[in-house]
């Protein structure tokens, strides 16, 4: 009895393997020194701000514009990420073709290559007299150095986010489903879009919100091809580094709170729809 | 009926025509995917390798002997020889308590220590301008006993290490979760010390998740760039590291040695993408990634 309770009570449960106290100790020394005290330094900074203060400084209106960017940016090449990324990993679970194996691992090429480097190129390949550039603009159309250009960017660098959260959900799938959907009648496509979709709604959301919550945040591959005008391509990362360059930390603080606070509540986002998946549908994405 | 069951195979032909798309629906979707992958993957790194060779080799090898893109190698290898082995062996320790032990708060730990992934990788550099500048409370201290993190390599590491912090530990967790205790328990009870345990036992069983983990962990931390641009001071010869590099001789119009420093980038993608893809296809059953992403 008096075991039992005091069971309920410890940390731990017994274990006969050593170390944990180690582990852990290296662990929680590691993640305060490194993440939660530069982090909580971040915040105190920007509650010290004051609240009138802090108000004026992320409602600003280049502030808001730059913030109006990155997350119109982020969520359209989400979007877009969303459809190429469902059919590419279809493809890839369900076909075969010549040279699959080495189409699967390029998907993970803008997870392994780095960002400036994938910016520089992106520039190169749209700028106005560049390699797909000078095809476009006698069409009067303008990639680089606007917004679409950063969508572009950002496609680049979420894609992998997208096929590789839908991908092994879609190898689970049970092909009986299918040949019963068939068995009573349904054509291929209502098998598709009535029985098979559905099932890859938690895994597609948790994709498209991996690969926005990415996107927000992406500096490195943006700013090449943004061309950076105030008011129009001007990301919020971006806009940090600039007040910093001006030694304005108290106008960097704000917006960097601002875009912390979103980026948290998304992954409170992820992690809800990852256990809501789990509930619903017997796995998490 | 009856010629139905007598001829299986054509059965098992209609049902696996009843779950695939039609031939020409087939081909169409492999088209679009290859030609999104054409456009977005593969016409980028090409572009790289075409700019920097674009005045040839010998401009390409006069950009790459210059002496500031050499110490920015130097610098780059520095910064990540000393930031990867400091997330190893954290993501070691932090695995052994997560996934050897049952205890009150682990979730919660687990969702700290994948942080890192969702802030930008500028504010990851600015938390450290805002610990260590010299507006901070820490600044004034620091300079007083000339000690120099911003701007300096220590301020690279740290910006380093926050950004790659997650990756051999996300790694690890889920691969020693799956192997469970009984492995370690058998050592322990014949009588092996609990480091003995570890190095005979733990280790062999997580050397190829470990190195996976090594491996995207220093693709990252080479390449990164956000972070460590708001704590470098792009001293020239002295704080920047290859991305950085690249940045800098790309602002001042000297393509083909930018490009030139970006083949080494991406090469070190190329041969971080064939050893993993090396691994997830010899050794899937010990590594944890393949399966989650």
């Amino acid at each position: 009895m008096n075991t039992q309770t005091r069971k309920a009570w410890r940390i731990r449960q017994p274990s006969v393997i050593p170390g944990f106290g180690l582990a852990l100790g290296v662990t929680l020394f590691w993640l305060v020194l490194v993440i939660l005290i530069p982090l909580s330094g971040l915040l105190i900074r920007s509650s010290a701000l004051g609240a009138a203060n802090f108000w004026a400084l992320a409602t600003d209106p280049r502030t808001l514009n730059a913030l109006r960017v990155s997350f119109g940016t982020a969520f359209a090449a989400a979007l877009v990420n969303v459809i190429f990324g469902i059919v590419l990993a279809w493809v890839l679970v369900r076909y075969s073709f010549p040279g699959k194996r080495i189409i699967d691992a390029m998907v993970d090429l803008p997870f392994a290559l780095p960002t400036a480097v994938a910016g520089i190129a992106l520039t190169t390949l749209y700028a106005p007299n560049g390699w797909i550039g000078q095809w476009l603009t006698p069409l009067g159309i303008k990639v680089a150095f606007t917004p679409v250009g950063i969508t572009i960017a950002l496609i680049f660098i979420g894609l992998p986010f997208v096929v590789r959260t839908v991908q092994p959900i879609m190898e689970e799938i049970d092909r009986e489903v299918e040949e019963a959907a068939a068995t009573l009648g349904a054509t291929r496509f209502q098998t598709i879009s009535r029985v098979l979709l559905p099932g890859l709604t938690p895994a597609v959301l948790t994709g498209f919100a991996l690969a926005f919550a990415r996107g927000v945040g992406e500096y490195g591959s943006v700013i090449f091809i943004a061309g950076n005008l105030p008011y129009v391509s001007e990301i919020a990362p971006l806009l940090i580094v600039i007040r910093l360059e001006e030694f304005n930390y108290p106008a960097a603080t704000a917006i960097a709170a601002v875009m912390l606070l979103i980026s948290f509540m998304m992954l409170l986002v992820i992690n809800l729809i990852q256990s809501w998946s789990r509930r619903r549908y017997g796995y998490g994405a | 009926m009856a010629h139905d069951a007598s001829q299986p195979q054509q059965r098992l032909a209609r049902v696996g025509k009843a779950t695939t798309e039609k031939p020409a629906a087939r081909w169409a979707l492999i088209a679009i995917s290859l030609l999104f992958l054409l456009l977005m993957l593969f016409l980028p790194l090409t572009a790289v390798f075409v700019e920097a060779f674009r005045k040839g080799l010998f401009a390409f090898i006069k950009a790459l002997g210059d002496p500031e893109t050499f110490s920015a190698i130097r610098l780059t290898l520095i910064v990540a020889g000393i930031a990867v082995p400091l997330n190893l062996v954290f993501g070691i320790a932090a695995a052994w308590a997560i996934a050897k032990f049952e205890f009150k708060g682990k979730a919660f730990l687990t969702t700290l220590i994948d942080l890192p992934f969702s802030v930008s990788p500028v504010i990851s550099g600015l938390v450290f301008v805002l610990l260590f500048g010299s507006h901070s409370v820490l600044g004034p201290f620091l300079q007083s006993y000339g000690i120099k993190i911003l701007f300096a390599v220590p301020g690279l590491v740290l910006a380093t290490v926050f950004v790659t912090f997650p990756f051999v530990a996300r790694e690890l967790i889920p691969l020693m979760q799956e192997q469970g205790t009984a492995d370690e328990e058998a050592a322990l009870s014949l009588g092996a010390s609990g480091w003995q345990t570890f190095w005979y036992v733990t280790l062999p069983n997580i050397k190829w998740g470990l190195l996976y983990g090594v491996l995207l962990c220093n693709a990252r931390a080479m390449g990164e760039f956000g972070a460590v641009s708001v704590v470098s001071g792009h001293i020239r010869g002295q704080t920047n590291t290859m991305p950085l590099q690249v940045e800098i001789l790309y602002n001042e119009y000297n393509f083909v040695a930018a490009f030139a420093v970006a083949t080494l980038l991406a090469l070190l993608a190329l041969v971080t993408l064939v050893l993993k893809t090396l691994l997830e296809m010899r050794y899937s059953a010990e590594i944890a990634a393949s399966r989650r992403h």
